[in-house]
């Protein structure tokens, strides 16, 4: 195994882990700011360094459609997407999940509108979060590489066989050029392996029915078919991050702690937001605090039982979530955390703290001002913003 | 008459299926295997055919959506009923009123 280091953005580090995957279809639209995985990736397909039909539709419903078209018809099939464009696929990210198409999705989240915005928030893949869809996110452009390998291969498991979202910070990571280790293509290759699918439509010789009109005596089985591939998929991630750990000598886990052995205080985060925090900690613990970081790589599916292990010996957790909850208590994080310690004994204090909503800068006095106010967590509500002028 | 209650084969599906049991995502891996669904009971009102007034016209055979006239050597033979909704189409547009659309209650017990 060679690894090739270079210096790209997140968007081309997802475009050249699509390259290395090779899928037979890839239908997309543009939209701020996924334009750039698109825009590299089709530069790939006119150098003829892919076999890849790039369709270029008129809308992200019908990208997501021709993705449904490909996946049933038995290829491997991709797309990428943000914020308005995944709301206007909306309708087609469930019919991928439901029909049980493996087709794997990078998300550069980006703020819903309105009021039009075009940074980074997790509005749009949070919204997604009940679809059916595996998430992944990123804290950088080697892990926005990295995780759409592995989870084109979790997606394509027999047992799970679930369409995945590949989420990155929209700008701050998807336009930041930083360094990253690209593995040689044979190796992908042969990580990827290839792709059997499961009821390929254009097998002429056993017809069959994709997607049929599913009524009250069979719908429900189907949904908990769903739940149940969700369930296995806990296995199957934790069985190929340690396949690819082999390949890269990295850990790879659903949640991946930093200073968090002996952690009174831990933030928990997804994406970019940790690699913010990874410095406040190492600041922090110079001056003898005792904090930590959870970072969020893997949410659906949702590891409870693992995450209350990782927070458990924590006096004070704060969940970061980067997308509100209008009217719910907490932000979606903080809600499925705070759930999964309900029947536990040892639990620490956990508060929500909604932050960097329209790309709102997490700056590392941000980051300070949460840690302090984590050592008297009981005072003030369970449930706030971070960085929003009063 | 064909009863209403008899598929035009054996049935597979009459068994409710466990979520295991059932491929995933709603895929349909039987060739043909709608023929087998009992439309028949969706039906509120029932074609009945009135022979002393049918000409063998066949305007209700090229008019049925569901295929449930039966026909043999171009006369009229009987309803499919386990196909059959009961939309009325056939009795709607019989030149010769040669068919009657009746409540279903009357041929349920």
């Amino acid at each position: 195994m060679t690894q090739k280091r270079v210096a790209i953005t997140g968007a081309q580090a997802s475009a050249n882990a699509m390259r290395q995957i090779n899928p037979e279809v890839v239908a997309a639209y543009p939209i701020t700011p996924q334009t750039d995985v698109m825009h590299a990736f089709a530069k790939f397909v006119a150098d003829g360094k892919v076999d890849t039909e790039l369709i270029l539709v008129e809308s992200e419903h019908s990208a997501m459609s021709a993705c449904v078209g490909a996946a049933a018809g038995g290829v491997r099939a991709m797309t990428a997407s943000a914020a308005n464009g995944i709301a206007l696929m909306w309708e087609i990210i469930y019919i991928a999940a439901s029909n049980r198409l493996p087709i794997t999705m990078n998300v550069v989240n980006r703020a819903l509108s309105g009021p039009i915005n075009i940074h980074c928030d997790h509005s749009d893949s949070m919204g997604c979060r009940d679809a059916g869809w595996l998430q992944f996110y990123s804290e950088s452009a080697q892990e926005a590489y990295e995780n759409t390998l592995m989870a084109q291969k979790v997606s394509e498991h027999p047992q799970v066989l679930l369409p995945s979202m590949v989420c990155q910070d929209g700008f701050i990571t998807s336009h930041a050029v930083e360094v990253v280790d690209l593995l040689d293509d044979a190796t992908v290759k042969n990580f990827i392996g290839n792709y059997t699918p499961k009821y390929p439509l254009l097998n002429y010789e056993q017809p069959m029915t994709s997607g049929p009109v599913d009524f009250y005596d069979y719908y429900f089985e189907h949904k908990k078919q769903q739940m149940d591939a969700m369930e296995k998929a806990k296995t199957v991630i934790h069985n190929v991050f340690n396949e690819f750990e082999k390949i890269t000598g990295t850990h790879y886990d659903f949640f991946e702690g930093y200073q968090l052995e002996d952690a009174e205080t831990v933030l928990v985060a997804a994406s970019s937001s940790a690699g913010t925090i990874r410095v406040v900690v190492d600041k922090l613990r110079s001056q003898g605090k005792k904090v930590g970081l959870l970072k969020i790589r893997v949410f659906r599916p949702f590891n409870n039982e693992l995450i209350t292990k990782k927070l458990e010996n924590a006096k004070a957790v704060a969940i970061l979530d980067r997308s509100a909850t209008f009217g719910g208590f907490g932000g979606p994080l903080f809600t499925e955390i705070r759930s999964a310690f309900y029947e536990k004994t040892k639990k620490p204090t956990i508060i929500n703290y909604i932050y960097g909503l329209g790309g709102r800068d997490l700056t590392v006095e941000l980051v300070q001002q949460a840690y302090s106010e984590l050592e008297k967590p009981k005072q003030g509500p369970t449930v706030r913003t971070l960085g929003v002028r009063e | 008459m064909t009863d209403p209650n008899t598929p035009p084969r054996e049935p597979r599906y009459n068994k409710k299926y466990g979520y295991k049991e059932i491929p995933i995502g709603g895929m349909i891996t039987d060739f043909m295997s709608s023929e087998e669904y009992k439309s028949g009971d969706w039906r509120t009102f029932r074609p009945i055919h009135i022979p002393e007034k049918c000409t063998h016209c066949m305007i209700c055979w090229t008019l049925c959506p569901d295929s449930s006239i039966i026909t043999k050597e171009a006369k009229f033979i009987e309803f499919d009923y386990y196909h059959c909704k009961g939309c009325g189409i056939c009795a709607k547009e019989c030149p010769f009123k040669a068919i009657d659309m009746k409540d279903e209650k009357e041929f349920r017990d």
